[in-house]
């Protein structure tokens, strides 16, 4: 019988149906009756109010299965069990956890088609994408955090976990964000509660399998599922160490505040608007190709997905064609077809606000461009699209849309590309395609981005570090970097509480009389300059027997704006040569030294004579350390299984606002300021509340030492007020605040603003005068922040 | 070359000077490319400027090629209709030094009836033509499988110009062309010489693919690259637009003889090359991948690779073939297991 259909294919070469089969998924969700509890200690519970949710297939509408709704009951049901847990986790030997994480990567490669299957229906994406990509990289995840479970106490000495982690993951890829929280917790040695997203829970309960299949002790990871109210009750509970969060900027800011009062260590990887840089040297074919792999990946639906596409004005006509050309070949369609290039949406509401902002888009005048490719009758579909006309003003290039549209705008030099690529409150990643190697690395060293492709995009490995700067998070997944937000020094939770000190003295200790000395007249020190608070007025400043030393200007809000602007103008200390800056140190040392008797001699009044010497002999030895560190805190070179060069580069995290610990006025100072100074930073440091006399004998110290303006200054006052000032100043990129409980919750929460990092003492009473305490890696870690430029090569 | 000939393609002319695009709209139209209308190529004169300005880069052009066959696949009706495709666009080859004229009519009789009527028949596609595109021969054989192919659609295509190394004297390699030709060739597989491309001589490499082509006259020129030898997929692409300027018909990647034959990163360059040329100058060019393609499963993904990067008309045999010998029977046995639902041997297929 003749065969019609072969023969009208082999005239239209179409592709056809290549569709997944899911039979073998579906039955492991019908093993489950399709309602699924939380996964806690081990076991299979039912919700505590009996509540579930329904998920569902984006690209149908039809209900996947019923998941449990998480209260705040199951939430402390889990940690405890995560609690619980800990000890026998901990007790294990590490090659004993090893064994456990390599079992969980062999098990998920086990049973790969399942999971990628189940990813596709839960999330709509396609099914190459989570047959190619999310799924081997999970494994992969496990695979290489084995290997650090095997080596952790050899390569983090001295180092413990957190302890109970709460993990909260966002439904983009929902498996692969399993892994890369739970294998860096595990193998650090910490028990975790993870919350998968509301939209996407089903693997994140399939791997809970696996959990008991591999024979992780109960309790280590635990899954419970529900929407932001279980989030919530997740960051909230005061038995959690850590929380580690993946999603929108906006819930990663009111994570902030609500961990801002506990000593809960916290990571976050939020939103991008990443560029993607074309200069007029690149394979253009290639780049469009990247853009492909970089704002259609996953419908758009990615975090650092290059959706800002800036291109160099010449190439710009050439390159739109191309990728007009490139866009009308794209086949949007059903996920589990295995030649659907786009699949669903994740939900309506989130078609609804890519529909909303590209509405917007068009409002603001923007052309807007999408080719004319078939979408399927049902289900939620969106159209890959290209916007052109687009300024640094529209919202489709500021906003994080979230979806398959790219927003294109043309740049005319290298500085101009940079410039326009920094135009964003996101720092999450970029892309820079050039085939000359000096404009690639030239231009990855100056966007500011936790991650550069070059000449490639959304390349990730478990070896190599992700997540951003700015309001994209702080904190990295995967390397080396990635696993420290897992672990603390040993000896920190060891440290009592540091109490407010009364005002005034507590010994009796030898006063000088004010009459004796000529007038000193300490200033706020603001690049480079000696000035007078915009107050005009003091502070008096006494001594422990309550003599009164001197008066330190009141500085005020807008002193430290000035300072701010200061510092902003002296960034240039951060690209200048490590030799330089390690030379400044010493030239400081050299001059602390040579003045160090007399400035040791008024400390005395205050901390005693023995503090103030070994202060003052500390501390000169704390510049020299840091002296060395400046050419010796070095980035690594990652080891992806990709032919290329991944460098983890250390880099300045830019203005950061310093509150300095009260109690070593002279050595408290210096352990702060001197590893940001060291690093490349520039400062705004708040001086001891006990002296901030201080001050006056540093900047003299500055001055002489050839300390560039506006690399070191300081604003005396009341430190609380000024903690304010700094957090909530949106152009400090970070926050050091060493001093009491409340100051360091302060400082956590107000800088929620643009997300700076904050680092703090925890309230802790830190042993600034042991090295070990005091001065070092701790520091440096926190000075510093991690770029991760990938560079393939080959001819 | 003659006077003529130069002034046509314009040899040593600046490329500023002339335009880019062929002004005979009166030909032919023979591909569509995103909707614009190609001609057959004519070659354009040297640009100079084009081929220093081809970029290329390496692990790009990797990651595409491995995706893009992951992201394309044909199942069921779909594939037996592709695999049929792929028949109807094979050089059926044999380039050994044991060749026979009777090695070479059995070739023929393959080329007409590549798939058994057994198989056509469980398929249910007896009405469909199904022959290969060309049995590829050396000079030698020109004649025997132009007459054992009588009465086909099935073209005579003969290696040439000193294959598979090319460096024989020009003069000779001329010579070689039209002797293929009066001998009834349709379609010459030429070489050019790799150490112009190692030497950037492009100008070099020019009028010799225009000599090649002109000495072709009527017959179809297709340009060996040997890109395994010019080891860079940069010379690959520089070469590519060389030899379409020049004015090749189809451009090639292999001989077969390198240790590196035809590789879907080279394959893509080539394309690329190809899409760029037509779109600069109205003029469409073929391409054939040859050397290491045995499987069926490689078949589809060089029809993917040219649906993706080129369009339709490059699944048609005047502008795609893929030259290999031993594919074909994979292919028989693809076929034969959609029919039947068995899995096939070898031994239940013709032999070539």
């Amino acid at each position: 019988m003749p065969n019609t259909s072969v023969a009208e294919k082999f005239r239209s070469m179409d592709y056809g149906a290549a569709p997944e089969d899911p039979l073998e998924s579906l039955a492991w969700l019908d093993r489950f009756k399709r309602r699924f509890g939380h996964f806690i200690g081990g076991k299979w519970s039912v919700p505590s109010q009996g509540r579930y949710f329904e998920t569902h297939d984006p690209s149908t509408g039809d209900k996947i299965a019923d998941v449990a709704q998480g209260s705040a009951a199951d939430v402390n049901a889990a940690v405890r069990a995560a609690r619980a847990a800990l000890p026998r986790w901990q007790g294990l030997t590490a090659h004993a956890r090893a064994r456990l994480l390599y079992a969980l990567a062999r098990q998920v490669q086990k049973h790969s088609r399942r999971l990628a299957v189940l990813e596709t229906l839960d999330n709509g994406k396609p099914i190459r994408e989570s047959r190619d990509i999310d799924i081997p990289l999970v494994a992969r995840h496990f695979y290489y955090h084995a290997g650090w479970a095997t080596l952790l106490a050899s390569e983090f000495p001295g180092h413990q976990a957190c302890g109970v982690v709460g993990q909260i993951i966002p439904w983009n890829f929902p498996l692969l964000m399993v892994a890369w929280k739970i294998a860096p917790a595990l193998a650090a040695g910490n028990t975790v509660v993870l919350k998968p997203a509301e939209f996407t829970p089903v693997t994140a309960l399939a791997f809970a399998e696996l959990c008991n299949e591999v024979g992780l002790p109960p309790g280590v990871v635990n899954i419970v599922t529900g929407d932001g109210s279980t989030g919530e009750a997740l960051v909230a509970h005061p038995d959690v160490d850590k929380i580690a969060f993946t999603g929108s900027t906006e819930v990663g800011r009111a994570i902030r505040r609500a961990t801002a009062d506990s000593h809960k260590k916290l990571s976050l990887e939020l939103g991008g608007k990443s560029p993607f840089v074309v200069f007029e040297d690149a394979d253009l074919d290639s780049a469009v190709e990247g853009l492909v792999d970089g704002i259609w990946l996953n419908q758009g639906q990615v975090c650092c997905a290059g959706s800002r596409l800036l291109m160099q004005e010449s190439i710009a006509v050439a390159l739109t064609k191309k990728l007009q050309a490139r866009m009308a070949a794209l086949r949007v369609g059903a996920p589990l077809d295995k030649t659907s290039d786009i699949g669903a949406i994740v939900a309506r509401v989130q078609l609804e606000r890519i529909e909303s902002l590209v509405a917007q888009g068009v409002a603001e005048g923007a052309s807007c461009w999408q080719p004319d490719v078939p979408l399927p009758s049902r289900g939620l579909y969106y159209r890959p699209t290209l916007f052109t006309n687009v300024h640094p003003t529209s919202v489709v290039a500021q906003t994080e849309i979230f979806g398959p549209v790219l927003a294109a705008m043309t740049f005319r030099t290298p500085a101009e590309a940079v410039e326009l690529a920094n135009n964003t409150a996101y720092g999450l990643a970029a892309s820079v395609w050039s085939e000359s190697v000096n404009i690639a690395l030239q231009v990855a060293a100056q966007i500011k981005a936790g991650v550069v492709w070059v000449n490639s995009t959304n390349m990730f490995d478990a070896a190599c570090g992700f997540g951003g700067y700015r309001e994209s998070g702080f904190g990295r997944e995967g390397g080396r970097e990635g696993l420290r937000e897992y672990l603390q020094p040993g000896w920190l939770r060891t440290r009592p509480p540091l109490r407010r000190r009364a005002a005034g003295g507590r010994r009796g200790a030898q006063a000088v009389e004010a009459t004796k000395l000529i007038d000193r007249t300490v200033k706020l020190y603001i690049g480079g300059k000696q000035v007078r608070p915009d107050s005009g007025y003091s502070l008096e400043c006494r001594s422990r027997s309550g003599v009164l030393l001197g008066e330190t200007p009141l500085g005020n809000r807008k002193d430290i704006r000035n300072a701010v602007e200061a510092a902003r103008r002296a960034q240039q200390w951060g690209s200048s040569s490590t030799h330089n800056r390690a030379q400044v140190l010493y030239y400081v040392a050299e001059n602390l030294a040579q003045r160090g008797k007399e400035i040791a001699a008024r400390l005395a009044v205050v901390v005693g004579r023995k503090q103030a010497l070994e202060e003052l002999r500390l501390s000169v030895g704390r510049l020299f350390a840091y002296a060395a560190w400046a050419d010796k805190y070095e980035g690594v070179v990652h080891s992806p299984p990709f032919r290329n060069i991944s460098v983890a580069m250390n880099e300045a995290l830019g203005t950061v606002g310093v509150i300095c610990p009260a109690e070593a006025p002279l050595l408290g100072f210096l352990s702060l300021v001197l590893p940001l100074v060291a690093a490349g930073n520039c400062v705004v440091a708040v001086p001891s509340a006990l002296y901030p006399l201080v001050a006056g004998d540093l900047y003299q110290v500055f001055e002489t030492s050839d300390v560039p303006g506006g690399v070191i200054n300081m604003v005396t006052g009341r430190p609380a007020e000024l903690l304010n000032v700094l957090a909530e100043h949106d152009d400090v990129d970070a926050l050091w605040c060493h001093g009491e409980e409340d100051l360091c919750a302060a400082a956590k929460r107000l800088s929620a603003g643009n997300l700076k990092q904050v680092w703090t003492n925890e309230g802790r009473r830190i042993n600034y005068f042991n090295v070990r305490e005091g001065e070092g890696r701790w520091y440096l870690e926190h000075a510093f922040q991690v770029k991760n430029i990938w560079v393939p090569y080959g001819e | 070359m003659t006077r003529d000939t130069q002034q046509r393609l314009g040899v040593g002319e600046r490329m500023e000077e002339l335009p880019l695009t062929v002004q005979s709209s009166r030909r032919a139209v023979v591909a569509q490319l995103q909707g614009r209308a190609l001609a057959a190529n004519a070659g354009t004169a040297l640009n100079l400027d084009w081929v220093d300005s081809v970029r290329v880069n390496t692990s790009a052009v990797e990651r595409r090629a491995a995706t893009l066959i992951a992201r394309r696949t044909v199942k069921k009706d779909w594939q037996i209709a592709w695999l049929l495709r792929a028949i109807t666009c094979m050089d059926l080859t044999t380039l050994s030094g044991d060749d026979t004229e009777e090695r070479v009519r059995r070739l023929c009789a393959k080329a007409a009836h590549p798939v058994s009527d057994a198989v056509k028949a469980t398929l249910g596609i007896q009405e469909l033509p199904i022959q290969v595109a060309a049995v590829c021969v050396y000079h030698l054989f020109v004649e025997t499988a132009r007459r054992a192919l009588q009465g086909t659609q099935v073209r005579v295509a003969a290696v040439s110009t000193g294959f598979p190394a090319g460096l024989n004297a020009l003069a000779d390699r001329i010579a070689e062309i039209r002797r293929s030709v009066e001998a009834g060739a349709d379609e010459i597989d030429v070489v050019i010489t790799r150490a112009h491309v190692f030497a950037a001589q492009w100008q070099r490499l020019y009028e010799e693919v225009a000599a090649f082509k002109e000495a072709c006259g009527t017959a179809h020129c297709k340009v060996i690259l040997g890109t395994g030898d010019l080891a860079t997929l940069r010379n690959v692409a520089r070469a590519s637009l060389v030899a379409m300027m020049a004015g090749a018909d189809f451009i090639k990647t292999s001989t077969g003889k390198e240790t590196v034959n035809a590789t879907l990163p080279v394959g893509l360059v080539m394309t690329r090359a190809i899409r760029e040329y037509c779109e600069r100058t109205g003029m469409a060019v073929g391409c054939k991948p040859a050397g290491g393609i045995r499987t069926a499963r490689q078949s589809l993904d060089w029809l993917a690779l040219m649906k993706e990067e080129l369009g339709q008309s490059w699944l048609e045999p005047h502008l795609f073939r893929i030259g290999a010998s031993s594919m074909l029977g994979d292919i028989e046995r693809q076929l034969e297991f959609h029919g039947s639902g068995r899995y096939s041997a070898s031994y239940h297929h013709p032999l070539a």
